[in-house]
């Protein structure tokens, strides 16, 4: 058995942990890349959500390396993604290919839990029930120092002081990362350049702006689909905050176990004056977080969703209300395989022209006020 | 003077008028229903959405505007889900914050949430909560409730004999039922406000009747029959309107006296997205029965829709032509 799983951001560090520990070959798709997305647009249904297109894509390179299983989320969400393991299973068969779905649905309870597990089984042909759970277990954690990682790369790259370090740093990572395997000597990377990257120079009194990035999670993660959004904001001095997160998405699934914790709560009461019911997709956190960043004085907010996506053109509605009401200033950038990037471009640096001409009226007023 | 109530002649109208006029009329309000879909109502509609949304909701902030200035009330539920284990498309739950967020200067709203989704049990309570807009008197909003559902319970059977919701809309509708004959059904699918808004559909629902066919929804087809058929599915279809869809599409494939399929999907809507994928799917694998596409945006134009029907109905005169060839073919 060969498995392999769709990309979203850095997720597939993670499951390519969980899979090397149970001891399954795992082929890890290519990069999501021009060809990943013109392969899946092909074979997708034409107003099908990004996310399935690129999802498609990704098994169909995936399969060209030889991979015969497939391994995704899917399943209870009211919306579309609902529907992905049935379509792309459909598509995949009619081109041919003989593949196994193995589709795990949100765990949101100990039965769930164990259904995951239950896959896992599968998988790995052990009945080691322990080693099952560890493995799961070194994925979790691994989800989690991963994106602790990218906190701090966000954070260092708005301020360093040699212009590429920080990214020339994360290739290395990257290479290292897709080089190693298993959970300690993932673990083990993630710690040298953690090192490495607090050794780096910084200029700790920069202003920088704060840009906090909502919306539908694939968009958020996936930078080949937001156009390296995060890295590009980075290096223009931006420090980026990215309310989504695969390792937050996946504790509030689990924080019904008592020691772990999530934002959820959070959320909802923040989201609660002009959302206050789950309608699928992000579209709660969205407007929650959005409400959050301007209780925390980000100068501004991004709001990423696919063309066509149901809960977040909801959201997209009420943003344009919080936007006057809490007045913070929001971007909203529609994605899809049409996107050009020269427009989209010009739009990213227009809005943070506005942050800085806002912030700059901010202090003088501050100064006068003070005078 | 009794209270007006505005109900926007879009989105789930089609589905539910006979019901939410009786209720509120047996209630004492005056219901006012928006006028017909038309070009301004759209171009309002669209002015006042964001742009991203799907056309038939732009349309119901149409109406809605259209409404806005001459009633106390209007009638937008939240709609979560209206039968156990299903759902609707995620904008029912958001539209009336849509709304409200969107058009400046708007009456109060009846937006009572509507959730069946783990059981009906809360029925009572939603209609006892939609009711109170216009009466605290209980058992005047149960007596309401009653002869609505009767309404609409007889609305639904007149249906099953063949009549479609926009006949029954004509002023001058008497109740006659359109003569069944023989080979000559055509099924047309797609969202009710699609399909029965003869404005939005390009009147294709006459067009097609013009062609000597009969038209025939999932509306016509009993539920029990629906439901059934969709229990085959190998994945069970959680959009309630998706499973009517498709159990109708299962049901018609088999049905000799369908002579064609069409599919309306509208631009940008995201069920449609799936499930005209499912449908076509389904229909080319297990029949030979002529398919079509056809779909709706803002600038959708006449005479496309027109060619298109037409490329439809000479395959399905070819066809017949051609029957008793092909079948000594097989
Ligand atoms: S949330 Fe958006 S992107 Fe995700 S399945 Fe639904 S429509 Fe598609
Ligand atoms: S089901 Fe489709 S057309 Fe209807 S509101 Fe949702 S996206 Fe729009």
């Amino acid at each position: 058995m060969k498995i392999t799983f769709p990309h979203m951001g850095n997720t597939y560090i993670a499951l390519k942990v969980v899979f090397e520990e149970l001891g399954v070959e795992v082929i890890v798709p290519p990069k999501c890349n021009k060809n990943t997305l013109e392969l899946g647009t092909l074979y997708s249904p034409e107003l099908m959500c990004i996310p399935f297109k690129i999802t498609v894509g990704n098994y169909l390179e995936s399969i060209k390396k030889g991979a015969d299983t497939m391994f995704m989320w899917g399943g209870r969400d009211v919306c579309r993604i609902g529907y992905y393991n049935t379509l792309q299973r459909d598509i995949l068969e009619n081109l041919g290919h003989d593949i196994k779905m193995l589709c795990v649905k949100p765990m949101k309870s100990i039965r769930e839990i164990e259904h995951f597990l239950e896959k896992l089984n599968f998988v790995s042909g052990t009945k080691n029930y322990l080693k099952i759970l560890k493995s799961f277990i070194q994925g979790l954690k691994t989800l989690c120092r991963i994106d602790e990682f990218d906190d701090l790369v966000i954070k260092i790259r708005a301020r360093e002081i040699n212009k590429g370090e920080v990214d020339r740093l994360y290739s290395n990572f990257k290479r290292d990362i897709n080089n190693g395997k298993g959970y300690r000597r993932t673990m083990e990377i993630i710690g040298q350049y953690k090192k490495k990257l607090l050794n780096l120079e910084i200029d700790n009194n920069k202003e920088v702006l704060r840009v906090g990035i909502v919306g539908e999670i694939y968009t958020v993660l996936e930078p080949f689909i937001n156009h390296y959004l995060i890295e590009r904001l980075g290096n223009m001095g931006v420090e980026v905050h990215r309310s989504v997160t695969s390792s937050e998405f996946i504790r509030e699934q689990l924080d019904f176990i008592p020691f772990i914790k999530s934002n959820k709560h959070d959320i909802h009461r923040a989201s609660e004056p002009y959302l206050d019911t789950e309608i699928g997709g992000h579209a709660r956190h969205t407007v929650g977080n959005t409400v959050i960043y301007s209780e925390k004085n980000f100068d501004g907010v991004i709001h990423l969703l696919p063309f066509t996506c149901m809960p977040e053109i909801v959201a997209q509605s009420i943003l344009t209300v919080i936007e006057k009401e809490k007045d913070i200033p929001i971007l909203k950038l529609v994605l899809d395989e049409m996107t050009g990037e020269t427009g989209y471009l010009t739009r990213i640096e227009a809005f943070l022209d506005l942050l800085i001409s806002r912030r700059e009226k901010k202090s003088y007023e501050k100064s006068i006020s003070w005078s | 003077m009794p209270i007006k109530v505005g109900i926007p002649r879009a989105l789930l109208f089609y589905e539910y008028y006979s019901l939410w006029i009786s209720f509120f009329e047996e209630l004492g309000a005056e219901v006012i229903v928006s006028e017909k879909t038309n070009k301004e109502i759209i171009d309002i509609g669209v002015k006042n959405t964001v742009d991203e949304a799907c056309l038939p909701v732009k349309v119901f902030h149409g109406h809605v505007m259209d409404l806005k200035n001459r009633v106390d009330y209007i009638f937008i539920p939240r709609i979560i889900s209206l039968t156990e284990g299903e759902y609707i498309c995620p904008k029912f739950c958001g539209l009336p914050e849509m709304i409200k967020y969107s058009i400046k200067d708007i009456p109060k709203f009846i937006d009572t949430t509507i959730n069946f989704r783990k059981s009906k049990k809360n029925l009572n309570r939603t209609v006892m909560e939609i009711g109170s807009y216009i009466t605290q008197d209980k058992k005047k909003i149960k007596r309401a409730f009653e002869i609505a559902t009767e309404k609409y319970n007889n609305h639904r059977m007149l249906m099953e004999t063949g009549l479609l919701p926009n006949d029954m809309l004509k002023k001058d509708f008497l109740g006659e039922v359109p003569q069944p004959s023989k080979k000559d059904k055509v099924l047309l699918l797609g969202h009710p406000y699609n399909i029965y808004d003869s404005y939005m559909s390009m009147e294709v629902i006459d067009k097609l009747r013009k062609h000597g066919l009969r038209v025939v929804t999932c509306d016509n087809l009993e539920t029990d029959v629906i439901d059934e058929k969709a229990k085959t599915l190998n994945k069970k279809m959680f959009w309630s309107f998706g499973r009517k869809i498709l159990g109708t599409t299962l049901h018609a494939i088999e049905d000799d006296g369908v002579c064609g399929i069409i599919y309306m999907a509208c631009f940008g809507c995201g069920l449609d997205s799936v499930i005209a994928e499912i449908v076509e799917r389904k229909v080319r694998r297990s029949s030979d029965k002529p398919f079509a596409m056809l779909s709706l945006d803002e600038h959708t134009g006449e005479a496309g829709i027109n060619t298109r029907i037409e490329a439809f109905v000479d395959m399905i005169r070819w066809r017949e032509d051609h029957e008793d060839n092909l079948s000594t073919y097989r």
